[in-house]
């Protein structure tokens, strides 16, 4: 006879439901229950502000794709049309288009923080590699959001990053005449780019969702870097890290309401509002600041198929880092070398970005060169040689011991520096 | 070590806050104060509405503002009737009728402002090739806003001497390039104001940057309102919450 799942809960009716379908035992076990290391900083609350700005992203989007129309005749007129007639239609518009940047920036701070701690280490290799895959989706995804107004960056900034793929010989130009569905960036472009800037977040979704699964296997990395060894080293998830991570949520929410209420426009290019034009380039077509470290790398390489590998390989680089990087000691704060290195790299993906958003000619193509030669050698030949060549720091035996002891120097840097690692 | 670390930190806020201004082209473009800068400043209803004269006598002439609705204007203070009146001075076509035939009648304050020209073309044949952009979202749509608006209406001025004008154009300070079609049309005293305020051209510039900034962002003041609350709700929130995390982490130790 088949058995039904034997469920904990009182709830008549949540209990018949989860008999049958146990996703309430799941929920629990998974949100609940979930062991979270005791000593996990503020950083570490930057994965739940990303889930939640994806929501937020997605309800906004789905409130202004009602509003919205792809077809280049009327979409820039469309989306005046939401600022000025819908109602709250600009706040809808400035959540979206500011949350993109802020999506962007919790995602950034959550990767330094993978790097910082060592979390694409074993056995999270692959929870790392979904990482990389969720950074690429929206990469792509923002990209065609940002065509959709049809202003002049919109326009010019989907020219040139479609233009990129006819570097590769050959199959290039007929790539790129399918990616347009024609002979140049036009309404056929625009069309397919609002379907999938629609689909795409949900795939994102999707595979958030793989992200979490393959994380909860392994469970949460924490400062230390080392495993949790039972109870007395970590907190259930709830109350303790939900409160947590909702505390800093909110901090969050702050910055972006500053943005979104008092500068708008700040992280946009004017040249966006005006209307899409083909006979006229703009001066300097930059993309959002979110890929300016990328463009850098781009540009930085005189050949154009160079450049291109270049930066989908400054991206291809973080796929396989967890076989780059041969130390075994994952927390930086056990790694006095790499340590330095890695504010060295933090640096070097500012500068990239910098010079990414000046005109690619004399000191700042110079300075690119640099930053892109330098982002390489990071990741291909100094991991792997550091690993062998530095001695780690002398690590506590488990997460308890420094914590209820207070023990030493290693403590007292977990409480003195979350915050400003952010 | 933690040198390094503020010495990155700052770095970034540095480069973060500098790098939209810095694309910009070298030159400076000067700062004014306008009362609706700051997180608490608010459109100059007065000055809104002394600069929609100047846009209604004197750039209306060729620039359009097609997004623009009449009602807008609620924002700076028209009343209904006002608003009926005013859109009533104004011809727009709309049809067709029963005849099949377009035809003119006066406007209504849900009608947008009709264009000087009937397309781009017509409009550069009457300008010596050069197109005078949509003023609906100027103030957006250049670097330094409001703030180049008013440069570039006071920037007019005799070019250099080692300056070649291509026939038919003007030296603007500010503008990129310098070359401009557009002549020197602010003019002192070239309007009346209503309500008796000298017409300097730095007056004029002033008050119709202060309209273009309205009509670019017609909910500008609600915006800030609803910030300001925004923010205090959340400041609250996260206090509060600060000190429930405190609590339930304390029981742990």
């Amino acid at each position: 006879m088949a058995q039904a799942h034997a469920s904990n809960f009182k709830n008549p009716v949540v209990k018949w439901i989860d008999s049958r379908l146990p996703i309430f035992t799941m929920m629990h076990h998974e949100y609940n229950e979930y062991p979270m290391p005791k000593n996990v900083n503020y950083l570490w609350a930057f994965g739940a502000i990303a889930g939640i700005m994806l929501v937020i992203m997605i309800a906004t989007g789905l409130v202004l794709a009602m509003q919205y129309a792809a077809n280049t005749t009327i979409a820039f007129d469309s989306v005046e049309r939401i600022m000025r007639d819908v109602n709250y239609g600009w706040l809808l518009r400035y959540v979206h288009a500011n949350g993109a940047s802020f999506f962007f920036i919790a995602v950034y701070i959550h990767m330094f923080r993978g790097l910082y701690y060592g979390s694409y280490k074993a056995p999270r290799e692959l929870l790392w590699i979904i990482g990389v895959v969720i950074f690429l989706l929206m990469m792509a995804t923002a990209f065609m959001g940002y065509v959709l107004p049809w202003g002049q960056m919109s326009f010019w900034g989907a020219t040139v990053i479609t233009n990129l793929f006819s570097a590769f010989p050959l199959i290039g130009d007929p790539i790129v005449t399918w990616l347009w569905g024609g002979f140049s960036v036009d309404n056929p472009t625009l069309n397919r780019f609002f379907a999938l800037h629609f689909l795409l977040p949900f795939v994102i979704f999707a595979v958030v969702i793989l992200h979490t699964a393959a994380l909860h296997v392994s469970g949460s990395n924490n400062p230390l870097g080392i495993d949790a060894k039972g109870p007395q080293d970590t907190v259930p998830f709830n109350p303790y890290v939900t409160i947590k991570d909702l505390f800093a949520t909110v901090v969050f929410m702050i910055v972006f309401a500053v943005f979104v209420f008092f500068m708008p426009n700040y992280l946009g290019h004017p040249d966006n509002y005006i209307p899409a034009n083909p006979l006229v380039t703009p001066a300097h077509i930059v993309p959002e600041w979110y890929f300016l470290p990328f463009y850098a790398i781009l540009r930085a390489i005189p050949d154009k198929l160079g450049g291109v590998l270049a930066m989908f390989g400054a991206i291809a680089v973080l796929v396989i880092l967890p076989w780059l990087d041969t130390s075994k000691v994952r927390s930086c704060k056990f790694r006095p070398i790499y340590r330095q290195f890695f504010w060295v790299l933090a640096l070097d993906a500012l500068v990239l970005g910098y010079a990414g958003s000046q005109p690619a000619e004399g000191t700042w193509l110079l300075i690119a060169q640099i930053g892109t030669a330098y982002y390489f050698f990071h990741f291909l030949i100094l991991l792997p040689i550091l690993g062998k060549l530095e001695r780690p720091l002398p690590m506590p035996a488990s997460i308890s011991e420094p914590v209820l002891k207070g023990g030493g120097r290693i403590a007292a840097g977990a409480h003195a520096k979350p915050m400003e690692k952010a | 070590m933690r040198a390094l670390k503020t010495a990155i930190l700052s770095a970034a806020l540095a480069l973060g806050l500098a790098s939209p201004a810095l694309a910009s082209e070298a030159v400076h473009i000067p700062t004014q104060n306008w009362s609706h800068s700051g997180a608490f400043g608010t459109i100059d209803k007065a000055a809104a509405q002394r600069g929609f004269q100047v846009y209604k006598e004197v750039c209306a002439a060729c620039h359009s503002m097609r997004l623009v609705p009449f009602r807008t204007l609620a924002g700076i203070g028209f009343t209904e009737d006002e608003l009926k009146a005013l859109a009533a001075t104004y011809e727009v076509q709309d049809g067709p009728n029963d005849a099949g035939e377009m035809f003119m009648r006066p406007g209504i304050p849900a009608d947008r402002f009709p264009s000087p020209f009937p397309n781009d073309n017509a409009a550069r044949a009457a300008n010596n090739g050069a197109l005078p952009p949509d003023l609906s979202l100027i103030a957006k749509a250049r670097m330094g806003g409001e703030d180049y608006l008013y440069a570039f209406l006071t920037g007019f001025e005799e070019p250099p001497a080692d300056v070649n004008l291509m026939p038919g154009m003007n030296y603007n300070k500010y503008f990129p390039g310098h070359q401009v079609g557009m002549p020197n049309i602010l003019q002192d005293e070239g309007v009346q104001y209503a309500d008796g305020t000298k017409a300097t051209v730095q007056q004029q510039a002033k008050d119709v940057a202060t309209f273009l900034t309205f009509v670019a962002e017609p909910s500008l003041d609600q915006r800030k309102q609803m910030g300001v609350k925004v923010i205090l709700f959340l400041l609250v929130f996260a206090g509060l919450m600060y000190a429930t995390k405190r609590q339930m982490w304390a029981k742990l130790h």
